[in-house]
């Protein structure tokens, strides 16, 4: 691991640098800071994914790799298409044509619900939380491959009590590391708004999946919780899951990003580690033009 | 006046046969509207199916029984698919559009003239019921007295002092049917909401989307649950077919479908044993309240110029409406429901 | 009790015969001049002091049986609004003093016209007014019709292309009708979101309130008319501030709304019968005015008058929303709320302006279509889902896709009866609307829907 200790000293990290953090800037650490770059083992590879609304291009995106364990932010104005984008990777929405894969497997023709089999799991920029149901039945509800959820399994009641003995257990430790522990057997519907985003994380991690799509998962965060839940998303990246999150707030992704791409217009403008990218005078005249636009609209 | 009669009528009503039909029917409808939060407005479709698939194949196709009942399910289970496969990967309300236009189609298709020759028409069909009361175990001439309980004639009189109930064996057969069947239905969904698949459920019936991020295919899911609803609501039909052994087209009007909500709501949404006891409510205020109101006015106690006898039923259907808007309003969590919910923001 | 009530009470299966074999007591079967069962049809037996014993539905096979306590003087009724429409009894003796001593047979011969020489008991139904409006597309709805076989038989004589003019224009009339309700519908569907089902409730509101004013305070129809609409739009103003703008404050679901408006579609329709009554009721002018004769077209004046007026409306509800301030407010609403509220809209004033149009402008579909049709207590319940149909295929939430809606859901009624049974077309209308969700649910006009 020569690489990834050159890469550390040429970051300035100290020493003590977990493993993850490592592997993952030093496979970004020769990556060239331009659009569409290749990445050297990327998890999800896209190509020409486009989508307009009526005449309105919302994503016109021509490359993008991103790179397996190591978390990824994707920024832009406001309406750079970065949710669409998102919502056509999970499969929330059709694109009108493009094709991408995902960990060895070509994922746009798959429904959402497949491409969350397939490992790659997303949370939504409002919280998805079910009200109406516990928290601890919000965990369970994650989980992968449970028999008693087809319908003559759910029947009997043996078939599948081990599993979801299992499960449950999963769930209390899930719970425990997201601090929700207390509030197993309340609804989710009495949680506060920062609490039902660590609810929605913790729930992706009930599919153990190899990538997590956030959407903006900073959104409506108050900043006491916003610290935890940047830890949690870098443990994430610990555990070698692979993270690709929309935010705006430039400081919160210059700490934990890896890597960076720009998009604009529904473009994908630039790519670059975070240092790189805050340097970019694209990414300021972008912001800045998209500020322009809406001020004069 | 005789309050003896109208508490008698009101309870015999409760628990009769009617009252059955109604309540698995809504059974059904919880399974679709409590648990999986789908708007099905035609359950009077499905039961319509169940009964005139029964009618049709014993009466016009000359088939058995047994075959009848085969085709009524039957029946129901090809317009659950046909209804849901263009509706359920849309908006909630299109659904609820769908049934209602579905459900009217049905009925007004029953009752057209030019297949009078198949459905009866306007007037239905009878003439298949036979088979089933053959099968019935209770004498029609048994005499004999116990304790409170007396058989006269086949007609079954329980005195309770302050009311009484009164069936016919034929109701008695019905009622035992009709019970074995909602217990038997509200074990299985009993069983089934408890399960990880009630719970994939009620997790759609929150937030399909999410659920759908969770690796769910929530379309399949939904479409069983319209599938299940409508078979039990077919079951329904059944009863309902036979408990007066003839079907008639108008019998399956938008009405009856709204009146199932109104018990669904009574007795809570999602809660197992709702159905039922919102069905039984549901029967003992409107008897109660029709047969009160009408001995009101046959004794004088209600003077005729405030309200003719014709005036009850509309007065009695006001009430359902009102109710159905204040409880909505009110206590949305349903005579069963659990007040913790209140508090949380309710759809 | 009407005929429509007693079909609800089958509904209910409320079993109000009980087994007659006793030996005393009086029976009888209903027939029609074709030897055809009458179901249905409410028959009431009281003594002779006039008490009401019991009251009684015949059968599927026509037939009907009262048990009796005693032997004695009873009378006998046979409820002639719970025939279906055109029959009557056909002696004029719906009600009959019967001697019972054993299990009596009585006789209530049913016929389509009275005998000669019969005073008629109540004024006849539907089935003697003139042509104009024999083709009118609320006769098969009402829930005690069987078959119209010889009202529309005036049209089904003419020759081919003439009928066919005929069916077109009465379709474009009726689709003027769907449209007045469906604008407001779709409205408020934009605006809040709502899926009204009382909205049909709106529209019998208005046919009842001229009717109103009309018969009881003696006004001539025009001039109900305009107290109707504008007791309409007050109704629609009074819904929204005194129901939908508090529950919308509660933050109460749409779809608890929209079952709140099916209890208040119930609530509204049973008033009317309760005030009303369940027959059909005639204003007492314009009725079987005699037709204009083109030669390729017979047309009543009075559909020409409404048909007009209702198309100025729609076009003048159609500018105020492109060119007013409120109608762009009410479409930048629709289009977005919280961004016209961050514009400085006031949305729930929008809002209350939506509901008042729309109240006014079912109130008006409901006159129009009375003065052609009559006023019936379910008569709103029925165009209901001809209204959905055509909100849904130009578009939910559009004001202008529900006009054209409207338009192609009226003339496809009217003009499938050229291959369909008469009785079937609204079931040919319904089957469309299925057909659009399926293959275009966004409407013809509408925009696919963006998710996330």
């Amino acid at each position: 691991m020569s690489d990834s200790e050159e890469a550390v000293t040429a970051e300035e990290q100290p020493s003590t640098v977990p493993a993850g953090i490592a592997a993952a800037r030093a496979a970004l650490a020769d990556v060239p800071a331009e659009p569409g770059v290749p990445k050297l083992d990327p998890i999800l590879n896209a190509t020409g994914v486009r989508r307009a609304f009526g005449g309105l291009v919302a994503v016109d995106v021509a490359h993008l790799e991103v790179q397996r364990g190591a978390i990824t932010a994707l920024i832009g104005p406001n309406g750079a298409g970065k949710t669409t984008f998102f919502n056509l990777l999970t499969g929330f929405d059709r694109p009108n044509r493009g094709e991408w894969v995902f960990d060895g497997r070509r994922a746009d023709r798959m429904r959402s619900y497949q491409v969350a089999r397939a490992g790659m799991v997303r949370t939504f920029q409002l919280t998805k939380a079910l009200t109406r149901m516990t928290v601890m039945d919000n965990m369970l509800i994650g989980a992968a491959d449970q028999v008693g959820e087809g319908f003559w399994a759910g029947l009997v009641h043996p078939l599948w009590k081990r599993q979801e003995a299992a499960n449950r257990e999963k769930a209390l430790v899930l719970l425990e590391r997201f601090k929700l522990i207390d509030k197993r057997d309340d609804y989710a519907g009495e949680l506060s708004g920062g609490q039902r985003k660590l609810l929605e994380m913790a729930r992706a991690l009930m599919l153990n999946p190899r990538m997590v799509m956030l959407d903006e998962p900073m959104a409506g965060v108050n900043p006491a919780l916003k610290q935890s839940l940047l830890e949690h998303i870098k443990d994430l990246r610990e555990e070698g899951m692979t993270v690709l999150f929309v935010e705006h707030d430039m400081d919160m992704v210059h700490e934990i990003a890896d890597w960076v791409a720009v998009m604009a217009a529904g473009e994908l403008i630039t790519e670059g580690t975070p240092d790189q990218i805050s340097a970019d005078r694209r990414v300021i005249d972008a912001y800045l033009g998209a500020h322009h636009d809406a001020a004069e609209r | 006046m005789d309050w003896h009669f109208v508490f008698s009528q009101a309870l015999t009503q409760a628990i009769g046969p009617t009252m059955l039909v109604y309540a698995l029917a809504a059974i059904g409808l919880n399974l679709q509207f409590g648990y999986t939060g789908l708007l099905n407005f035609g359950q009077a479709a499905f039961a319509a199916m169940g009964a005139y698939g029964l009618a049709i194949g014993v009466v016009v196709l000359d088939l058995p029984f047994w075959w009848g009942i085969g085709l009524g399910l039957a029946s129901a289970v090809v317009l659950a698919l046909l209804l849901g496969i263009p509706t359920l990967r849309l908006r909630a309300d299109y659904l609820a559009i769908v049934t209602i236009a579905a459900a009217e189609i049905v009925r007004r298709t029953a009752r057209a003239t030019g297949l009078s020759e198949y459905t009866g028409g306007s007037d239905g069909m009878r003439g298949f019921s036979e088979p089933f009361f053959a099968m019935n175990p209770y004498p029609s001439e048994a005499t004999w007295t116990f304790l409170f309980a007396s058989m006269d004639g086949g007609r079954l009189k329980l005195d309770f002092l302050l009311f009484d109930l009164q069936y016919s064996n034929r109701d008695l057969w019905v009622m035992t049917v009709g019970w074995v069947l909602v217990a038997f239905f509200l074990v299985l969904l009993g069983l089934l909401v408890r399960s990880p698949w009630g719970r994939v459920l009620k997790g759609i019936r929150e937030d399909e989307e999410a659920v759908r991020s969770l690796g769910k295919n929530v379309f399949a899911y939904k479409m069983q649950a319209l599938v299940i609803g409508g078979l039990i609501g077919a079951v329904a039909g059944f009863l309902f077919a036979l408990s007066r052994a003839n079907v008639q087209p108008d019998t399956f009007i938008t009405d009856f479908t709204f009146y199932l909500y109104v018990i669904i709501i009574l007795g809570g949404a999602a809660r197992l044993f709702g159905p039922v006891l919102g069905a039984a409510l549901f029967w003992f205020l409107y008897s109660f309240l029709s047969q009160g109101l009408n001995q009101g006015i046959r004794s004088g106690a209600i003077p005729e110029d405030w309200l003719s006898a014709t005036q009850v039923g509309p007065l009695v259907f006001f009430l359902v409406g009102l109710s159905m808007v204040l409880l909505l309003i009110y206590r949305p969590q349903g005579i069963l429901g659990d007040r913790r919910e209140l508090t949380l923001d309710v759809r | 009790m009407s005929a429509a009530f007693a079909g609800l009470l089958l509904g209910l299966g409320v079993n109000s015969s009980a087994g007659a074999q006793e030996a005393l007591g009086v029976h009888g079967t209903l027939e029609d001049q074709q030897d055809q069962p009458v179901a249905g049809v409410t028959i009431t037996v009281a003594d002779a002091s006039g008490t009401e014993i019991a009251a009684v539905e015949s059968g599927a096979d026509g037939a009907w049986a009262v048990e009796l306590d005693a032997e004695g003087t009873y009378v006998v009724t046979l409820d002639e609004s719970t025939l279906p429409d055109g029959l009557l009894v056909r002696n004029g003796r719906p009600q009959l003093e019967v001697e019972v001593s054993s299990n009596r047979a009585v006789l209530f011969p049913l016929d389509t016209q009275l005998a000669e020489g019969v005073e008629p008991q109540q004024p006849g139904d539907d089935a003697t007014d003139a042509g104009g409006e024999s083709d009118s597309p609320e006769e098969e709805t009402s829930d005690a019709d069987t078959e119209d076989g010889e009202q529309l038989g005036a049209i089904e004589d003419e020759g081919g292309s003439t009928r066919a003019i005929s069916l077109l224009v009465s379709g474009l009339h009726f689709g003027l009708m769907i449209a007045l309700a469906a604008v407001g519908l779709s409205m408020v569907f934009g605006t809040t979101g709502l899926t009204n089902f009382a909205h049909g409730d709106l529209i019998t509101f208005g046919g009842v309130m001229a009717l109103m004013f009309n018969v009881a305070f003696g006004l001539p129809v025009w001039v109900a008319a305009i107290l109707a609409v504008a007791l309409g739009g007050a109704f629609g103003w009074a819904q929204d501030f005194g129901l939908w703008a508090p529950l919308r404050r509660k933050g109460i679901g749409l779809i608890s709304m929209m079952i709140i408006s099916i209890g208040l579609a119930l609530l509204i329709r049973f008033a009317t019968l309760f005030f009303f009554g369940g027959q059909r009721e005639r204003y007492n002018e314009y009725v079987g005015q005699k037709p204009w004769d083109l030669g390729w077209l017979v047309i009543a004046p009075k559909e020409v008058v409404t048909g007009i007026i209702a198309l100025v409306v729609c076009v003048a509800v159609a500018l105020a929303l492109l060119f007013t301030r409120l109608g762009k407010a009410t479409r930048a609403v629709a289009d977005n709320p919280a961004l016209a509220e961050s514009t400085g809209i006031d949305v729930n004033q929008v809002i209350r302006l939506v509901w008042t149009i729309g109240g006014a402008l079912a109130a008006m579909s409901g006159v129009f279509l009375s003065i052609s049709d009559g006023v019936k207590f379910d008569m709103g319940q029925h165009l209901l889902l001809l209204v959905f149909a055509a909100v849904v295929l130009g578009g939910l939430g559009t004001a202008f896709g529900a006009f054209i809606g409207s338009m192609l859901i009226g003339v496809f009624v009217q003009m499938s009866t050229l291959v369909i049974a008469p009785e079937l077309k609204y079931v040919g209308a319904l089957a469309v609307l299925i057909i659009i969700m399926l293959t275009r649910p966004q409407g013809i006009l509408g925009r696919r829907e963006r998710i996330g």
